[in-house]
């Protein structure tokens, strides 16, 4: 009887014992059980819990694995950055908060670097945002730029971020795949192009924004003058955003040039452009990236980065502006850099690339990035046995890392609904890796139609 | 000409909408002042002091090491030696057995903790306890993620006759917290120890909130970056720890108060897999992973400091030593002069009543900025000392209830803390003498 009266006056009665008897803690317990737990996930992550790299990245920690698929490099950053950043921790005042939009050294170096390159002025202060990588810099953009309502156009493939980062903003993308036009016998990433008219069909009034990933991963995709040329227009008739990812800015190989979007008529105050120290010093373990844009889109990203993680490491930015400086001052010697490590990775690409030509793939040939994609129906191995409803590329990298012991990346990871069937005969290869990684897929490789023989 | 649907587009502002009322940012401008006019800044909340030689000897063996690969990627839900001490650890203090890749996440500072938290759990609509004064990027956070902020304020008592007032003397009414609570509370945001007060929650008011977290079935987002920072051998109570919590409780700490490094910016949550699941979903969709080199380093301290755990070495233990002696030595030098300090049970925070140095800053009736804000950027541009307005800490309506307090950090040098008492002397005495 003193039991439920007990329990009938702890539900109505406002002042509370502050003593917890045995009384009140089975009541406590009793109440939590009959209640369902209702602390689901908002709706804003419904559904963005998964995630290509869980399953892929898990691979990396066999040894007995040769990896190419993640993209991280397995070669050392320059000597001179690590130096740096032992320099840089080692004055105590530089193991304390920094700036929270950016240590000031470091967007110092940023915006003497890309008033080069960009050939206009750019405000330190203003038009630029230190962000956690360029993982971060999309984030920021998107939720300082987008929300429901919006439509953003993401061109397929593409970094698997894009989509769940935009449907978080409550926004609705719109796909539109880069077709693969056969203008020869070896496969370019010059080859797969947007079709102007059916990417004229994605524009509307609803249409915020549109993120530009060049060079482009992972198909390793340049895009040229007039293509950009087309989509600026677009963006302009259309008033819409560009979100230009080019966090492969610097690996561009011969007869490429990398154009930035933003430099081109009318899209400076459209455009945010994002890049990586990860991949600018092949250090993606220092989540370094930015933003560079006008200062009243920029302003809203700094809003944004307030309100979630403030500011970024400070030994870390302050070795990557003493990196940059040094890179600066050497910006027409070919041993900056910026262009030593693009040289070295061509000639990994042509080698990754023979490799697969004489194990009877067929590679298409990067003009840009660390990636090169791959279709392998040519192998026509057979795995309908295997889980119907997985798209041919899970399937197929599974049964690579297996039996071959060799990872990939699905590209149909990369892919909206719509276009996975298009997209599942190929799959990613990341060849920044080390002599000694590549020789070991050579093995693989030049063994594998012994094998399957 | 332009079309309807284009005009319409570009009337409508570019940004989006849940950055509306979150844009201000007292930081940005008491950072600013402080760098142009401080000559000895006890403002933002950092030591001017480096974090210990031991963690920074592992920060230069991971970057330098043999392994170049610690430059590279690491787990994005949290470097694996570093889950996996953390869960080892606070294991131990929470009696618990804890698994690496489910209980833990690492984060980019406990800043980023708790924008997961709010991000990952309160939707339009849901409401937030906040209790006041607090760190400055609840309400904000609250509001991104379409929350209502719902404050309680810590109310003063009168201190006992002659005796300085404590920071435990800032107590919740307990009939007010319970009123706050409503069908639609999503979760309270528990700060213990308290910045900027430094209040130590007791054992019995932590009680009292759990009651009545488990009664309406509401989660605890409980912010415990000061958990080291404890004086006159008080104890710091982990509300996870108490009956009913653990399932509802996100705990969050930081390596940056910790350990003395705040640039590092790690950060961790700890708590059950069924809530940290959806951090996680946050996390990979907004930054996904945190930097190696320092969460290497960061697990290595830990790894001492489990070794040494309640020995005198243990920074642990040396850390709070030395902050409640600079503690005391700051008390006394705002007692001579006529600043009342509130003194902190813990933290590295100090708030003084500044009500007898009014005189130098006239008040403006009608003024849009809280009179505490006035002083402190007129004491830092007159003074040279920088310290920041208690307002600063509370929310819009509230920032003038409080209007005479200042809080100093006191994680500084003893130069640092001898230059801040010849500033209050000489302050002092330019007002006694005609």
């Amino acid at each position: 009887m003193l039991f439920a009266s007990r329990s009938f006056c702890c539900l109505g009665i406002r002042t509370y014992q502050l003593r917890t008897d045995l009384l009140s803690r089975s009541i406590k317990l009793s109440a939590s059980a009959t209640m369902a737990f209702r602390h689901k996930n908002t709706r804003r992550i419904e559904g963005l819990d998964s995630n290509v790299w869980v399953e892929f990245t898990k691979v990396a920690a066999d040894p007995s694995i040769v990896n190419l698929g993640q993209g991280l490099p397995d070669i050392s950053p320059p000597s001179y950055v690590k130096e740096e950043l032992a320099k840089a921790a080692a004055v105590d005042r530089l193991n304390q908060y920094t700036r929270g939009f950016g240590h000031p050294s470091l967007v110092k170096a940023l915006s003497q670097v890309y008033e080069r390159v960009c050939g206009r002025k750019i405000d330190p202060l203003t038009d630029i945002l230190v962000t956690v990588g360029a993982y971060g810099s999309l984030f920021s953009t998107i939720q300082a730029l987008i929300e429901e309502g919006d439509e953003v156009i993401i061109v397929e493939p593409f970094y698997d971020c894009y989509e769940p980062m935009v449907k978080m903003a409550g926004a609705k993308p719109i796909f539109i795949p880069l077709r693969y036009k056969n203008y020869g016998n070896s496969a370019s990433s010059a080859d797969w192009v947007l079709e102007p008219a059916e990417l004229a069909n994605k524009f509307n009034s609803k249409t915020k924004a549109i993120i530009l990933n060049t060079p482009h991963n992972p198909t390793g995709k340049v895009f040229t003058r007039e293509e950009l040329q087309v989509i600026a227009d677009l963006c302009i008739k259309h008033d819409t955003l560009c979100i230009s990812d080019e966090v492969y800015e610097w690996l561009v190989y011969k007869g490429k040039k990398h154009i930035k979007i933003a430099t081109l008529p009318g899209m400076w105050e459209r455009t945010i452009t994002i890049g990586s120290a990860g991949k600018t010093y092949s250090v993606t373990g220092w989540k370094l990236g930015w933003s560079i844009g006008p200062q009243n889109l920029i302003k809203h990203l700094q809003v944004v980065h307030q309100n979630t993680l403030y500011t970024c490491p400070t030994p870390l930015q302050e070795a990557l502006a003493q990196a940059f400086w040094i890179d600066y001052k050497r910006m027409d010697d070919p041993d900056c850099y910026f262009y030593s490590l693009s040289r070295e990775l061509e000639s990994k690409r042509d080698r990754m690339a023979q490799l697969l030509q004489e194990a009877g793939l067929k590679p298409v040939i990067p003009d840009g990035g660390y990636f090169m994609i791959v279709d392998v129906s040519t192998l026509n191995v057979d795995l309908s046995d295997v889980d119907e409803k997985q798209p041919y590329d899970y399937k197929f990298v599974r049964w690579m890392i297996t039996s071959k012991k060799l990872s990939a990346i699905p590209l149909s990871a990369f892919c909206g609904p719509e276009t996975k069937r298009q997209f599942e005969k190929y799959i990613r290869f990341c060849f920044i890796k080390k002599d000694s990684t590549l020789d070991a897929a050579e093995v693989i490789l030049k063994n594998w139609n012994k094998q399957t023989a | 000409f332009l079309s309807l649907s284009l005009q319409a587009k570009m009337s409508r502002p570019v940004q989006a909408q849940r950055l509306e009322g979150i844009d201000k940012n007292i930081w940005v401008e008491f950072v600013k002042l402080a760098a142009t006019y401080s000559t000895v800044n006890l403002g933002q909340g950092f030591p001017d002091f480096p974090p210990p030689d031991f963690l920074k000897e592992a920060f230069m063996r991971a970057l330098s090491g043999e392994n170049h690969m610690l430059h590279q990627y690491t787990r994005a839900f949290g470097h694996p030696p570093l889950v996996k001490i953390l869960a080892q650890f606070f294991g131990k203090l929470l009696g618990r057995d804890l698994d690496p890749t489910t209980n833990v996440m690492v984060t980019v500072g406990a800043y980023q903790a708790l924008f997961c938290c709010f991000q990952a759990f309160v939707d339009e609509g849901d409401e937030v306890i906040i209790i006041e004064p607090c760190f400055d990027c609840y309400e904000p956070m609250v509001k991104m993620a379409g929350g209502t902020p719902v404050f309680v304020p810590l109310r003063p008592k009168a201190p006992k006759d002659g005796k300085l007032m404590s920071s435990a003397d800032w107590q919740l009414d307990p009939a007010e917290l319970a009123s706050k609570f409503s069908k639609r509370t999503k979760a309270i945001v528990l700060n213990s120890p308290n910045n900027p007060l430094g209040k130590v929650f007791s054992r019995g008011e932590l009680e009292l909130m759990a009651d009545l977290c488990v009664k309406h079935d509401v989660l605890c987002i409980s912010d415990e970056v000061y958990e080291w920072l404890v004086y006159d051998g008080k104890e710091h109570v982990r509300i996870a720890s108490l009956q009913g919590m653990w399932d509802r409780t996100v705990i969050i700490g930081s390596a940056g108060k910790t350990f003395s490094a705040t640039g590092w910016k790690v950060g961790w949550t700890v708590g059950p897999d069924r809530l940290l699941q959806h951090l996680r979903t946050v996390h990979q969709n907004s930054v996904y992973h945190c930097a190696t080199v320092a969460q290497e380093a960061v697990a290595q301290g830990f790894q001492r400091e489990l070794e040494l755990y309640g020995k005198p070495e243990s920074y642990f233990v040396q850390l709070p030593k030395e902050l409640q002696q600079k503690r005391d030595w700051l008390v006394r030098s705002l007692d001579a002069v006529g600043m009342k300090p509130i003194v902190p049970e813990g933290t590295y925070f100090l708030v003084a009543d500044i009500s007898q140095f009014k005189s130098d800053v006239p008040d403006v009736p009608n003024s849009d900025e809280p009179y505490d804000s006035r002083f402190a950027k007129w004491m830092v541009k007159n003074k040279g000392l920088a310290a920041i307005p208690l307002s600063a800490f509370y929310c819009g309506s509230h920032k003038n209830n409080y209007d005479h307090f200042i809080r100093f950090c006191f994680a500084k040098e003893e130069a640092t803390l001898k230059a801040a008492n010849d500033i209050l002397q000489k302050w002092k005495r330019e007002k006694t003498s005609p």
